[in-house]
């Protein structure tokens, strides 16, 4: 089954300003994790927000589970994790976890024991009654993706969940992100900046290029499942990350041209 | 923000090292003030120069002692003591400041949430709401107290009226700035989970609205005095602070230690009403250390 579906989706900010996104097509079916790569202003981010029916296309269709985009979000058919955790200061982290299910009506004990068991989830056992100040950014974005999965969406949206950690937890989270993934079996959509992280996670790989963002390529990442950290060493891993760099690089060829044009000069 | 754990500190938990340095401090510049005071009176007497029509001697600035002296002084032949005069004179004018305080606070937050909701409001309403705080409160009062009189209500409202007309302000342009400094990603989120304008408004709004609204009420609680006080002059309420400082006005000549005394019985209610806000803003915001002014 489709639970994403993007049909000659356009995107332009302002009246007759900046076309963020022209002509993109994409499908993305049940338990892919699919990455959004490309340089920024490619328009990655507001493709995720067009899926979560936070921005408007200013054209084309989008369907998310089999419905409009917007009712999909009125259903809470997805979850969704920024760049920074976007935790509250003033709830404790299991009252941040909560949040949505305070939205969906739960009572108290279910609740209580929902929030137990992200925590579990996200080896966060123990931390619940700790305010967000207390933790460090990788447990703040753990505490994080626990909230975006606490009421079971189908769909996974990140925004560069990791960009801002620095490399060890970021790899540490990398793997705690799989794990989460093939237990529950949801359908992530991952936006990032980094080659290596995007080949790594994902089923597949969306290459993006500015000016307009548009889809330059697809690539496929057959490494074996489930993943590991040796999977990084795999040759198979280079290569993949080797192609997605060439074509991330095809895809900026304008970029790179201008910039060679400028350091010339600067000669 | 911080990395890895930051010890935790117990809600009600008073740090006695920190506070006794505080008072300390306070102290030592109460005594630097007294000092300053009464060197400056001294140095004025002794070398009797004069700032125009200003000299100084103990009609214009009476000794610091001799204020303090004058609240243990019978306010009048065979009458209760200033201090007592002056203690029933405080509690009247925090009735009418405090009613004033409530009032204004509430209705400077609700305008707040109505504004935050709609720009057309915003644009429309703000700048006579502006203007609402250049009209002098003086020209204002006179009004309020014809309003209000004679309708059965409480004399002293009308002067919680007052009070509230320059509580509010404050409150609303703050409140303002604050239901506005939500986090955008914050404001996402809360859409992603499709929640209404009201669930938005008090699970993200409000929340990050409180140190901003907090600094107001700081501001407010000390402008609600001032115009519970400023208000019972076209009242003519006898029983406040506002009546005692028209009377010891009056008789400043005889005795300018009492004026000075009122004043400071004045300041001190003042200062009790900001430390109700900073208390109430412990017990209620609740931030990271490093957000805490």
């Amino acid at each position: 089954m489709t639970v994403v579906s993007l049909e000659k989706v356009d995107k332009t900010f302002g009246k007759g300003g900046v076309t963020a996104l022209q002509g993109i097509d994409l499908d993305i079916g049940e338990r892919e994790f699919v990455s959004l790569i490309g340089p920024s202003g490619c328009g990655k981010s507001t493709l995720l927000r067009i899926v979560g029916d936070l921005i408007q296309p200013t054209s084309g269709e989008v369907v998310v589970n089999g419905k409009s985009a917007r009712r999909a979000r009125e259903d809470r058919d997805y979850g969704i994790v920024f760049q920074d955790a976007v935790l509250f200061d003033w709830r404790t982290v299991a009252k941040n976890i909560a949040l949505p299910l305070e939205m969906l009506g739960w009572d108290r004990n279910r609740r209580q024991e929902r929030v137990k068991e992200m925590l579990r989830l996200v080896e966060l056992d123990g931390f619940g009654s700790h305010h967000p100040w207390q933790l460090s950014g990788g447990m703040q974005q753990r505490v994080s993706i626990a909230r975006a999965l606490s009421f079971d969406p189908p769909l996974l949206l990140m925004d560069e969940p990791f960009g801002a950690l620095d490399e060890m937890t970021r790899e540490r989270l990398n793997l705690e992100l799989l794990r989460i993934w093939d237990a529950l079996g949801s359908t992530i959509v991952f936006v990032t900046h980094s080659i290596s992280e995007a080949v790594f996670l994902s089923t597949r790989v969306v290459v993006m290029s500015p000016r307009p963002g548009r889809i330059t390529d697809v690539v496929e990442i057959d490494l074996p499942q489930p993943r590991s950290a040796e999977t990084r060493e795999q040759p198979r891993f280079f290569e993949l990350v080797a192609d997605v760099r060439h074509k991330l690089r095809g895809s900026d060829e304008l970029v790179s041209e201008a910039e060679l044009i400028v350091a010339e000069e600067g000669l | 923000m911080a990395s890895v754990a930051v010890e935790r500190p117990s809600r009600f938990g008073v740090a006695w090292r920190p506070l006794l340095h505080r008072v300390g401090l306070m102290l030592a510049v109460a005594a630097g003030l007294w000092a300053f005071w009464e060197a400056f009176k001294w140095v004025g007497e002794e070398t009797a120069f004069k700032l125009g029509q200003f000299t100084v001697n103990d009609r214009t600035l009476p000794h610091l002692h001799d204020i303090v002296g004058q609240l243990f002084e019978p306010s009048r032949r065979n009458g209760p003591l200033l201090i007592e005069v002056l203690w029933d004179a405080a509690l009247f004018t925090a009735k009418e400041a405090a009613v004033g305080f409530f009032l204004g606070a509430s209705i400077g937050f609700a305008l707040a949430v109505i504004l935050a909701h709609s720009r057309l409001l915003q644009r429309g309403f703000l700048p006579y709401i502006v203007a609402s705080q250049t009209v002098p409160i003086l020209a204002i009062a006179p009004m309020v107290v014809i309003w209000l009189g004679g309708r059965g209500l409480p004399d002293w409202l009308s002067v919680s009226v007052i009070a509230a007309y320059l509580t509010f302000f404050p409150v609303t342009i703050n409140t303002l700035r604050g239901l506005e400094s939500a986090d955008p990603r914050a404001l996402e989120l809360l859409r992603s989970y499709a929640a209404n304008r009201w669930r938005i408004l008090w699970k993200v709004r409000v929340p990050a609205s409180l140190p901003f609204l907090f600094t107001a009420l700081k501001v407010s609680a000390t402008a609600s005095v001032v115009g519970a006080i400023i208000g019972e002059l076209p009242a003519s309420i006898q029983s406040g602070l506002g009546g005692a400082i028209l009377n010891f006005n009056q008789y400043y000549v005889s005795s300018p230690a009492s004026l000075w005394a009122t004043n400071l019985i004045a300041a001190l209610l003042g200062i009790t009403f900001f430390l109700a806000v900073v208390l109430a803003e412990k017990l209620v915001v609740r931030r990271a250390p490093e957000h805490v002014a």
